[in-house]
């Protein structure tokens, strides 16, 4: 039978996040290439925005208006309508490696028992099974895995597919939500934003990272202001985190976001394996670092040995230099 | 207060010589073993709780037999108890196998809160503390930074870490939460604790001591690694010790050159 391949999208500030549209490229060409289908699912408490958006990319969206997950955790709802799409052929399916997406993948893996195929970097066919490819063990070493079943659950990483629509928009299907989540969904009673938390770290093209050098929360003012200068989003290696200097969610590496941008800046940072785990797709890197044998040397581009609080905003005033003239 | 932390050994990352072997399943012997730094992060957590409201802390592992060494750095730590779960036949366990195993042996024991890491530093995969909170029909509070239970409402409130910041959630317990770094630094074990931890009692159990179905496929997983091999590795980059405004410029070109700036 030919598998049907399921997409669980996320919705940020009512838009679909560039990860589920890479997502559904990765799941619309799987179909293609195996005579199957693909289809998205949106749950949010106003989901016909990016349930439109997805539709860009899948010939199917069911889209469910659920208030409750206005006030309550997204992840036990969103998996209950993913379970109650399995009853229509479901094989595969596929969220993304945030939060979220690993929480409805836990939850499903719990209720259904299926097999998990982790931290997709890509997917093919071999056959009629899906083998992913991934970055395990901090980065050291890349596998190719599956699951010798009829069903699988996906997580993917971004940067999995480049983000193209199909050039057909699909159908949207309104459904009302199915009431009860797959375990009690907790209250949230509070939403609280820091600073700077408005932009994407893993969407930004440009990313400025601060490490242990930058020497306390003060240092990442020059990383601001470069970040600024370079339309870039401001990172951090847990170092610095740890340190309290600015809070995780700027923390890039393994247990922190994973960042693919065109540029990778970094100041003051060691590129210890836990950190390059979350960096090492980036298409450019450059590093300031005081020690010449600091292991970021080893995949800088372009490595400057050198006191970060002289080559910063010596690099500062050079691109004002010559944008301003 | 009484709360179950799920701790799993993994090579230390410290060690930075995790690999697998020619089975491609994680080589243990490659480096020493540790307890996972999300579930330490949760037992620290869980240790302070108890501190203050009173209480019991126990651990579960699901590991090999020599799982109980790592088992006594957490007992060294300040849990009180461990149940670990060791059977030949779990060798090379799946992720909804480890879930259903874990989940059964949870429900032996008696708890509030059941913590578990938000993911494993080795397999990564994230989601073992959902899907055992999916077996056992209690909510989840993932993405823990800050644990506060209210004994008296019964009632549990997480901070959850976000795309923007944090969430502020609450459930009933007995709940499930996934612990992450911002829990903070765990304690090193005193060494009275080290001394303590010999005499604590560590509970073995089999999976057929656990009743039910938990091997469906009869020891056979059906998840499986076909392959492996190095990352690419990047072309040697260039070094630059000139003075600070020759390294800008020369950042700079390389910048211009790539339409960067």
């Amino acid at each position: 039978m030919p598998p049907t391949l399921l997409v669980i999208g996320e919705v940020a500030d009512g838009h679909l996040t560039k990860l589920s549209a890479e997502i559904a490229t990765l799941a619309a060409g799987l179909a293609g290439s195996s005579g199957g289908t693909a289809l998205g699912l949106i749950v949010d408490a106003a989901p016909d925005g990016a349930a439109a958006e997805l539709a860009a990319y899948l010939p199917r969206v069911v889209s469910v208006a659920s208030a409750a997950a206005a006030d309550e955790v997204w992840a036990p709802h969103a998996a209950a309508e993913a379970r109650r799409l399995l009853d229509e052929g479901v094989t595969h399916v596929l969220a993304g490696v945030t939060n979220d997406g690993r929480d409805v993948a836990g939850l499903l893996c719990g209720a259904l028992g299926w097999g998990v195929l982790a931290n997709a970097a890509g997917a093919t066919w071999e056959g009629e099974r899906l083998v992913v490819e991934a970055v395990v063990l901090a980065g050291k070493a890349i596998t190719r895995s599956t699951v010798d079943a009829p069903s699988a659950i996906v997580t993917v990483t971004p940067g999995a597919a480049d983000a193209v629509g199909s050039g057909a928009p699909g159908r949207v299907e309104s459904r009302e939500p199915a009431g009860s989540p797959v375990v009690p969904a907790a209250r949230v009673l509070e939403r609280v934003a820091e600073a700077g938390a408005e932009a994407s770290l893993e969407e930004a093209n440009v990313v400025v990272v601060g490490g242990r050098g930058v020497g306390g929360p003060e240092g990442f003012e020059l990383v601001d202001e470069l970040a600024g200068l370079l339309g870039g989003v401001t990172g951090a290696s847990r170092a610095a985190v740890d340190a309290g200097w600015i809070p995780y969610a700027r923390q890039i590496g393994q247990t922190g976001k994973v960042v693919r941008p065109a540029l990778y800046l970094s100041l003051g940072v060691s590129g210890a394996m836990q950190h390059r785990a979350g960096m090492q797709g980036s298409q450019n890197v450059i590093a300031i670092n005081r020690d010449p044998d600091a292991p970021v040397a080893e995949i800088a581009d372009l490595f400057v040995v050198g006191d970060l609080f002289a080559v910063g905003p010596a690099l500062s005033a050079e691109i004002r230099a010559r944008r301003g003239g | 207060m009484r709360i179950l932390v799920m701790t799993k050994p993994v090579p230390d990352p410290a060690a930075n010589a995790e690999r697998l072997g020619p089975d491609l399943r994680l080589d243990r012997a490659a480096s020493p073993s540790v307890v996972n730094g999300n579930d330490e992060y949760g037992l620290e957590a869980a240790l302070q709780l108890v501190e203050r409201l009173g209480g019991e802390v126990a651990i579960l592992t699901m590991a090999p037999a020599a799982g109980v060494e790592t088992m006594r750095k957490a007992l060294a730590m300040g849990a009180m108890r461990g149940v670990l779960v060791a059977d030949d036949a779990l060798a090379g366990a799946d992720i909804p196998t480890t879930i259903r195993v874990l989940a059964a042996a949870a429900a032996t024991q008696e708890f509030d809160l059941l913590l578990g890491g938000l993911d494993t530093s080795d397999g990564a995969g994230g989601a073992v503390t959902a899907g055992v909170a999916a077996r056992l029909g209690l909510p989840l509070l993932s993405a823990a930074a800050l644990i506060e239970p209210d004994e008296a409402g019964r009632t549990v409130r997480v901070r959850r870490l976000s795309a923007k910041g944090y969430d502020v959630l609450q459930a009933p317990m007995p709940a499930v939460i996934s612990c992450t770094q911002v829990l903070g630094t765990p304690r090193y074990p005193s060494l009275k604790g080290i001394m303590a931890a010999r005499s604590r009692q560590i509970t073995t159990l089999s999976v057929a001591d656990l009743g039910g179905d938990l091997l469906p496929g009869g020891g056979q997983w059906p998840s499986r690694v076909l392959g492996v091999q190095p990352p690419p590795s990047r072309a040697a980059g260039r070094t630059i010790t000139a003075a600070p405004a020759d390294a800008a410029r020369e950042i700079a070109d390389f910048l211009a050159e790539r339409r960067l700036i």
